[in-house]
């Protein structure tokens, strides 16, 4: 699998703040990367640096395999964080004015505006004017003039903000969508459940660094821990509890169960097997539960950004 | 190339669909028009009124010199005894009682007239009856002195120069005041236009960042070409603004002038210069002096003056409006702007009425912040070509530079958000 963003050392400094330092990330061809890092990060930044907003002082970044030049800009779809339109402008002149910025043809852009309007069941806003719009609705909006274009690189900051579950999910589902149609989608978010839900990669930054950045099932394979969460139904709890702490790293879990069993995390040490730990679980009760922590995104998040201070 | 004419074409009807700018457009003519005809008709009714006078000649010398004209009409008093004619002309509400003692000698005379009014008289009213008098007692003082009349008459030389150039072409004397109008107007509609438009510019940048479809717009074109865009599209609806004016103030005036049979010359001419017998040939001359106006050099330098002044200055207030949130903020940085306005306005109307030629409006008319305004009222009293171009030159040298300038500011305070910016930032800014 290509890479078809790759971003080589980035550096931006604003005056005596540093908003990245000697970044680099790499882009699957296809994939949906997330691009993860606390308020102040760097991320705002490093994405105006492949928008070609801002020019970074040092690094390069190359769109399937070419450094980035100003015909790049049609190829690439964004949807900002800081996000608007027009107010007084009517949805369908806008729309059609930003599609032409994005170098499409007035017909072409017409043309597809009219797909995405009945998509989305909102032929009828075409002659409102923003300002007549709900912040969902003009949200939609901007969600069609972002994808209009068909780019190979779509950049969503923040995109479900402003959504109500609903929309959300029809947002989110157009984002897969267009996955599938071959395009690759740079996802930044606090939204860790959505991170978990949509992205195979992820990038972290965290005060103008990149801290971590791979694939997410390799992640959380770098990051568990070999625990298991179990429950277990026996006649004696107590004596259960303290037999198992005498010879494993033993936790009490918390998870709902209907009945009174004992709900304890085990982390095994390497001579271990969890089929080893499972058979001699099975000589104490019965397991009603055994499955292996794995550590959430969020966790990952919070994790790696204290070990990094 | 064709995404800054998209983006000029958009500010351009961003800018003449808005409500403003057609109730301005159509409203405004008609103010002006409505103004001008209100102060003509206040001031023929003003004139309308005339002045009573009643007068106690003691002497019994003047009475026949008091002739009734348009303006005063006198009332003989000089039967009824000085406190008599005071109530007289109290209770008949005349606007004044002129009285004249009889005294042993005219110099005497001359020094105790007096003249008893509620109200304050209009100079010129009181002008007339100074100069009643005294032409009486300067003939009274020739008799005495035994000279003959008819012969100081016929010896008194009467004087009017002619001003004409070294080519040979004669001039009126109005023609300076024809000059001082005609630079005075389009300066100061320069400046009208500058703070107007150029406010447009900014507001149109401030609403582009509260709105925050900044970043959508600058992911897909430049800053500059954003910024440039604004800038000539704002133009463009000033241009079509002042076309529709110059269209229906024509026609407005026209109309106007045909149905009231009121000839619209003499009233932009100060009227106290009409005070020559022929009035039609004087009329004349002032259009011969209109027309003697280097009226090619001084339209089309108008159209490079107000085009580059308007692009100096909304470059400028475009950087303002990047650099801050909203309008109120904007105050603070106003001063470089009106500033030199006001002192292009206050040079022009000063030094160059009094010297267009001196150092002062030389080098303010080189100076590219004010050389639109001052130049401008310069050219109508002749400039030379070569100053002109220099000042010209000039004035594109500082509009790119400036251009350059406030497209970085532009680019950085387009995406920032919230804290209000310093001098000391913007100047940061630049070097981002």
């Amino acid at each position: 699998m290509s890479n078809l963003l790759e971003v080589q050392g980035a550096t931006k400094q604003f005056g005596n703040f540093t908003a990245l330092q000697n970044v680099s990330i790499e882009v699957p061809q296809g994939s949906i990367f997330g691009l993860l890092g606390p308020n102040g990060a760097g991320k705002t930044t490093l994405i105006r640096i492949i928008n070609q907003i801002t020019l970074p002082d040092h690094g390069s970044v190359y769109l399937d395999g070419q450094a980035l030049q100003p015909i790049h800009i049609k190829d690439i779809g964004y949807l900002p964080e800081e996000r608007g339109l027009y107010k007084s402008m009517r949805v369908g002149e806008q729309a059609l004015y930003l599609a032409q910025l994005k170098g499409l043809s007035k017909a072409e852009a017409k043309k597809r505006l009219q797909y995405w309007f009945d998509k989305f069941d909102i032929t009828h806003w075409w002659n409102k004017k923003i300002q007549e719009l709900s912040k969902g609705m003009a949200q939609k909006v901007q969600f069609i003039v972002t994808v209009l274009h068909n780019p190979k690189l779509l950049i969503f900051d923040e995109p479900f903000s402003g959504f109500d579950p609903i929309n959300a999910n029809i947002i989110k589902d157009e984002i897969l969508q267009l996955r599938e149609q071959g395009a690759t989608i740079i996802f930044s978010t606090h939204r860790m459940e959505s991170v978990e839900e949509l992205c195979d990669h992820i990038a972290l930054i965290n005060k103008s660094k990149k801290i971590l950045e791979g694939k997410v099932t390799n992640i959380k394979r770098q990051y568990k821990s070999n625990t298991f969460e179990i429950g277990l139904l026996t006649d004696d709890n107590d004596t259960t509890l303290s037999v198992l702490k005498e010879k494993f790293e033993t936790n009490i879990a918390d998870f709902k169960a209907i009945d009174d069993q004992l709900k304890v995390r085990i982390t095994l040490d390497n001579q271990t097997s969890p089929n080893q730990l499972l058979q001699y679980l099975t000589q104490k009760g019965q397991v009603l539960r055994f499955n292996e922590v794995i550590p959430g995104i969020n966790e990952i998040f919070i994790k790696t950004i204290k070990d990094n201070e | 190339m064709s995404n800054l004419r998209l983006i000029i074409k958009r500010e351009f009807i961003a800018r003449v669909r808005n409500r403003t700018f057609i109730v301005m457009t159509f409203l405004s003519p008609l103010i002006v028009i409505g103004m001008v005809s209100l102060i003509a008709w206040l001031a023929t009714i003003n004139s309308e009124g005339v002045y009573k006078v009643a007068f106690v000649d003691e002497t019994g010398a003047f009475y026949k010199d008091f002739v009734n004209s348009e303006t005063t009409y006198y009332i003989n008093y000089s039967d009824l005894s000085l406190d008599k004619a005071k109530d007289s002309v109290i209770i008949k509400e005349f606007n004044g009682l002129l009285y004249i003692p009889n005294k042993k000698n005219n110099s005497e005379i001359a020094k105790s007239v007096q003249f008893y009014v509620d109200e304050s008289p209009n100079i010129s009213i009181l002008n007339d009856i100074e100069k009643i008098i005294a032409n009486k007692l300067t003939t009274n003082n020739f008799k005495e002195k035994g000279l003959d009349l008819n012969a100081i008459r016929s010896s008194e030389a009467l004087v009017n120069i002619e001003i004409e150039n070294f080519s040979g072409e004669k001039t009126s004397k109005m023609s300076g005041y024809i000059k001082m109008i005609f630079g005075g107007a389009a300066g100061y509609f320069l400046m009208m236009f500058i703070i107007i438009y150029g406010n447009m510019v900014m507001r149109s940048v401030i609403e582009e960042k509260s709105n925050r479809i900044i970043e959508i717009i600058i992911s897909s074109v430049k800053p500059m070409q954003l910024m440039l865009g604004k800038i000539f599209g704002t133009s463009f609806a000033g241009i079509l603004q002042f076309i529709i004016w110059v269209i229906l103030g024509g026609t407005l005036l026209f109309t106007i002038s045909f149905i009231f049979g009121a000839d619209p010359q003499p009233l932009s001419i100060e009227p106290s210069i009409t005070v020559q017998d022929d009035y039609q040939q004087d009329i004349q001359l002032i259009i011969q002096d209109i027309f003697k106006l280097p009226l090619g050099i001084l339209l089309s330098s108008f159209l490079v003056y107000f085009l580059g002044g308007y692009f100096l200055y909304s470059a400028i207030y475009a950087a303002i409006g990047a650099a801050v949130d909203s309008e109120t903020d904007s105050q603070q940085f106003m001063l470089p702007v009106i500033l030199p306005l006001m002192l292009g306005i206050y040079v022009g109307f000063f030094s160059v009425i009094e010297n267009p030629h001196g150092t002062i409006s030389t080098v303010f008319s080189m100076i590219p912040l004010t050389s639109p305004i001052v130049m401008l009222m310069r050219i109508p009293f002749g400039v030379p070509w070569w100053e002109i171009l220099i000042s010209i030159l000039l004035l594109i040298g500082s509009i790119i530079f400036i251009i350059w300038l406030a497209g970085k500011i532009y680019k950085v305070g387009i995406l920032m958000y919230g804290k209000k910016p310093t001098y000391k930032e913007i100047f940061k800014w630049i070097k981002y």
